[in-house]
Parts: structure tokens; C-alpha cells; sequence
């Protein structure tokens, strides 16, 4: 299953351990990590609190890894993006992807991490000292994307 | 009967998460379908105000504005995402 939701924490030297396991061709494993810092806009984050849109989620993530095997010669890639509350530090994201060699896995990596930014149905809610608010997009986010 | 889905931002202004309605005939695609919202006046005409910008998807996939909606659709409206 190349794409997970969850609350949960995840082990990154055990996801990559799995994603690669049997498969003696691959010679590159990219991966990022997202974590949640603790300033945002000048506001000090207490928590924050992910919401998704199930079943659209999740098809459009698997759109995204489909649309980067397209493209580029990568062998598998997974991606596991927590939902509910989190605090600063803890993980958010994780995007892996394997190839023979280098160029490929990390391309498609930022690839699938720049349309998940801007096309995975995913929002986030900051809890500061001044109340809850709503994480705003980023142009620079759109500029991104729009890239590849 | 149509599915209506609100989330995040716009959930907390209108107060519901979901909604199922009885479309007139003539709301037959995403941008009528908004037009209609908007005439409930209020936080809807507010918060749907040509200009904000609201996300709309029809059964899981991004629709635009001539998308087609229909019986025993879905359709989602949200705020431009912001997960990573």
C-alpha cells in the first residue's frame, strides 16, 4: 500500500526497510520527513491539529505517486501523512521513494512532495496563545508545483 | 438528492460538516451550484463571495466551475490545502 493515513506515529528506518525489501535494484532511497516547528507567522504553536477529506485523500495521493512513476524511473515509492493533533517536533509526513540511481529518487521525491502541498486534500489548525486559526496556503507553495 | 461536504475553515463558518439537499433544476453544475449557496445570504454569501477562494470537488476528484453535478453526487468544498 503505497499511500497510509494515519494518527499514529511512524518509523522511518522501518518504512524504508519494508519499501525496499526483495528488490536488489535499487540503488538510491530518497526520502523526506515533515515536521511540525513551533513558530509560525511570528505566533509561538502549541498544537496542530491536521484534518483530511477521506476517501479523496487518498485517491488523490495515489494519483500523485502514479503521476511520478510517469515521469520519472523510480521502482516503488510510499507516502504516510499523519491527521489529529500533533506538537512541535513530531512528524508529519513522510515520502520515500527508491530507484537505481540517485537523480530519479530525488526528483520524484520533491516532485510528490510539492503536489502534495498543494493538491492532497489536507488542512491544518494552529493552536497559539492567541486562539485557533486556520493555516493559510502559500503562494510559494503554488509556485512549486508548478514547476515540474 | 445531493451530498454536500464542508471542511475545515468552512465547516466551522457554516456550522455543519455535511448536508444532503434537493437541488432545483437548474443548479446543474459546481458554479451554480455555488450561486444557489450564496443566496442563503449571510456567512454563506460571505464565505462563498466571488473572489474567495474555495476548492470544489465532485465524487473525490477536483471539479471546476462547469463541472456537471448530478443525482447521488458528492461534492466537496473547501479552502485551498495546506497539508505537508
Amino acid at each position: 500500500m503505497p499511500v497510509r493515513i494515519q494518527e499514529h506515529d511512524f518509523d522511518v528506518s522501518s518504512e524504508l526497510a519494508a519499501l525496499r525489501a526483495g528488490d536488489k535494484r535499487v540503488g538510491a532511497v530518497a526520502t523526506f520527513v515533515g515536521v511540525v516547528r513551533d513558530l509560525n507567522d511570528a505566533s509561538q504553536v502549541s498544537t496542530l491539529t491536521l484534518e483530511h477529506y477521506p476517501g479523496m485523500t487518498e485517491k488523490a495521493l495515489a494519483q500523485i505517486v502514479e503521476d511520478a512513476k510517469q515521469r520519472w524511473d523510480i521502482y516503488d515509492a510510499l507516502v504516510i501523512h499523519r491527521v489529529g493533533p500533533l506538537s512541535p517536533s513530531d512528524q508529519i509526513v513522510l515520502v520515500a521513494v527508491t530507484s537505481a540511481h540517485r537523480g530519479e529518487s530525488f526528483a520524484a521525491c520533491q516532485f510528490i512532495m510539492d503536489y502534495l502541498k498543494t493538491r492532497a486534500p489536507f488542512w491544518k489548525k494552529e493552536q497559539t496563545p492567541e486562539g485557533e486559526r486556520w493555516v493559510e496556503a502559500r503562494a510559494s507553495d503554488e509556485d512549486a508545483a508548478a514547476r515540474w | 438528492m445531493v451530498r454536500i461536504v464542508y471542511l475545515a475553515r468552512l465547516r466551522d463558518a457554516f456550522g455543519k460538516s455535511a448536508e444532503q439537499v434537493d437541488l432545483p433544476g437548474d443548479v446543474g453544475t459546481v458554479a451554480a451550484l455555488l450561486t444557489w449557496l450564496r443566496t442563503r445570504g449571510g456567512v454563506w454569501a460571505h464565505e462563498l463571495a466571488s473572489g474567495r477562494a474555495v476548492r470544489v470537488a465532485v465524487n473525490h476528484d477536483v471539479a471546476q466551475a462547469t463541472t456537471p453535478i448530478g443525482h447521488d453526487d458528492e461534492v466537496a468544498l473547501f479552502p485551498p490545502v495546506t497539508g505537508g
